[in-house]
């Protein structure tokens, strides 16, 4: 038998160098519609619930302005805004980074299959990847809507810009826990503990609902680790215009970035020698 | 299609694969036998280019996997020894979805998965959830997969490893087929009779080393008898009564559970046993097979 479908002389693998990846992502979209429906509720649901139960609700009982622009104090929702949208983006990351990587590896050994074809590990973790931006960009973008309609934005133009950050706190969080979970070979519970010990905590204690400074000087330092607060403050100086000196933001772009960077560099590394061992 | 020359694999002081040789040509099955961790699945996977060798040569469709890998791959179909098909997926969703990561259309991917799900009998369960497949289906459903890509080369290992004896004929069947059309086939077991079904020439692997190479056929004359007598005396009574059979036949092997003679007419040894008044509570006479073959080899048997 021959490879019949390519013209004579082609490389048989000459269109996997170029598409893999979009081979592997294609697949991963049609493998969410199993859940589509969860991504959809949960992307439209979980922002109203917030908005309206932060925004309208708690927000009656804060009588001080927790934050201003340069135009002076900013409602309370227009605040928690930029970090609720963020922190969806992040819970997308934690639920696809972290099952999905391990059903490949372990439970369905899904990706030992996608290994024996001319797909590289390096393709198949990208292949991931983008399937996971365009599920954040869905929760993102849907996010931002809302927020909008609820008039939880700074600026309105800014709801075609907070998606990505949300894209960037998510990756930022998401990479790297993508790279800790390739190098798992068994679950021993270790997705519920980053999810109680990692994310709740970071949720709350990363200047989420009030101001970073507002906690005692010895929790800051969660702050400075987390995705989520840098995200946050970038979200907030582009939505109202939060007033942060010109070196921190610059400090949010470089964490974040560097985050991203490290975290594909240790993925590619852990799904190629798991899959070329 | 494959050439190895001293080939090696070392997983850190383990040395999994020691040295092998072996060449495998177009429209020939080859088989690698062995027992459990004789290092035949590390052999598979240098072979389809998933694992570097940490020595020797290696050519797999002319081509070097170090430098070559996805081009290879390409033209491989691999059953691996654990099925990784996606359960969510229907049987035909399984098919179609690996025929794109070899960046076959759509529409070509569709209409092979239909000729293969007939292929491999499954056309009637072509709809249906693979976690509802038993488990002799899902290994048609992984070979037909295998074949998604039309490779030139078709690797299996452990191809029936867990399944009953009717889903094993069945898949026998199938890939006797398939030689039948002119693809190469390259097969790891450790069972000998599914070496004798499928394999034209194999190799007898063990500890990462090749301890013979043949067809069945003559692997069985150069190593062992025509036929072999099976005599159990029970458990603490076999060792006394080889003793007595030291003369008897080619050769003895003394198991825990039972004594093996070999030699040319089995009929005869029976008669030689009753006549030094041995009473074995069981006897019986069969043909040799690359079981003998392993036990010759390694002192050991196969299954463990």
């Amino acid at each position: 038998m021959s490879t019949t479908t390519l013209p004579d002389g082609a490389a048989p693998e000459a269109p996997v160098r170029r598409l893999g990846a979009w081979y592997v992502a294609e697949y991963r979209l049609r493998a969410m519609k199993a859940y589509g429906w969860t991504i959809v509720v949960g992307g439209l649901g979980s922002p109203l619930l917030y908005l309206l139960g932060l925004g309208m609700g708690l927000a009656t009982f804060i009588d001080t302005p927790v934050a201003s622009g340069p135009h002076g104090p900013v409602d309370y929702v227009v605040f928690v805004a930029p970090a609720l949208l963020v922190t969806a983006a992040i819970s997308v990351a934690t639920e696809e980074f972290t099952y999905v990587i391990m059903e490949g590896f372990r439970w369905r050994k899904l990706f030992w299959g996608v290994n024996a074809t001319p797909v590289e590990p390096s393709q198949l973790a990208g292949g991931i990847v983008i399937a996971v931006l365009v599920r954040m960009l869905f929760t993102t973008v849907a996010y931002a809507v809302l927020a909008l309609a609820f008039g939880a934005l700074g600026h309105p133009w800014t709801v075609l810009v907070l998606p990505f950050v949300g894209i960037l706190g998510g990756l930022a969080f998401g990479l790297p826990l993508m790279a800790y979970s390739a190098g798992l070979t068994e679950d021993k519970g270790q997705f519920a503990i980053v999810q109680r010990f990692i994310f709740t905590p970071m949720f709350l204690f990363s200047g989420t609902f009030y101001p970073l400074s507002t906690l005692p000087g010895w929790l800051h330092w969660i702050g400075w680790v987390s995705p989520l607060w840098h995200a946050t403050q970038l979200g907030r100086v582009i939505s109202y215009g939060e007033s942060e000196p010109g070196w921190l933001i610059a400090v949010h772009v470089v964490v974040l970035v560097g985050l991203i960077v490290g975290g594909w560099l240790a993925v590619r590394r852990r799904f190629t020698r798991r899959l070329r061992a | 299609m494959v050439a190895a020359r001293g080939l090696t694999k070392r997983f850190g002081d383990f040395v999994a694969v020691d040295g092998i040789d072996f060449e495998v040509a177009p429209g020939e099955s080859f088989g690698l036998l062995g027992p459990n961790g004789a290092g035949k699945s590390t052999t598979m996977r240098m072979v389809g280019a998933v694992s570097a060798r940490s020595g020797g040569d290696l050519t797999v469709l002319g081509l070097d996997p170090d430098d070559h890998g996805p081009r290879i791959r390409a033209q491989l179909g691999v059953v691996p020894q654990e099925d990784n098909l996606d359960g969510e997926l229907t049987a035909r969703g399984n098919l179609v979805t690996y025929g794109r990561y070899f960046g076959i259309p759509r529409s070509v991917c569709a209409q092979r998965a239909t000729e293969l799900l007939e292929f491999a009998q499954l056309s009637e369960r072509a709809d249906a959830k693979v976690d509802e497949l038993s488990g002799g289906m899902k290994r048609r459903l992984t070979i037909a997969r295998a074949l998604v890509n039309e490779p030139r080369l078709l690797m299996l290992d452990e191809p029936t490893t867990g399944l009953d004896p009717q889903a094993r004929h069945i898949l026998w069947d199938r890939l006797f087929r398939l030689k039948e059309q002119g693809t190469t086939l390259v097969v790891t077991t450790h069972f000998m009779d599914e070496a004798e079904q499928l394999c034209e020439r194999l190799v007898v692997v063990d500890h990462g080393q090749i301890m013979a190479e043949g067809s069945p056929a003559e692997l069985i004359r150069r190593y062992s008898s025509r036929e072999v007598a099976e005599l159990r005396f029970g458990t603490d009574r076999n060792e006394a009564a080889a003793r007595v059979l030291a003369e008897v036949g080619d050769r003895l092997e003394i198991l825990p559970d039972r004594v093996l003679v070999y030699a040319s007419d089995g009929e005869a040894i029976l008669e030689q046993v009753a006549a030094r008044g041995l009473r074995p509570t069981t006897s019986l006479v069969r043909r040799s097979s690359l079981e003998d073959v392993f036990l010759r080899l390694t002192g050991r048997s196969l299954i463990e």
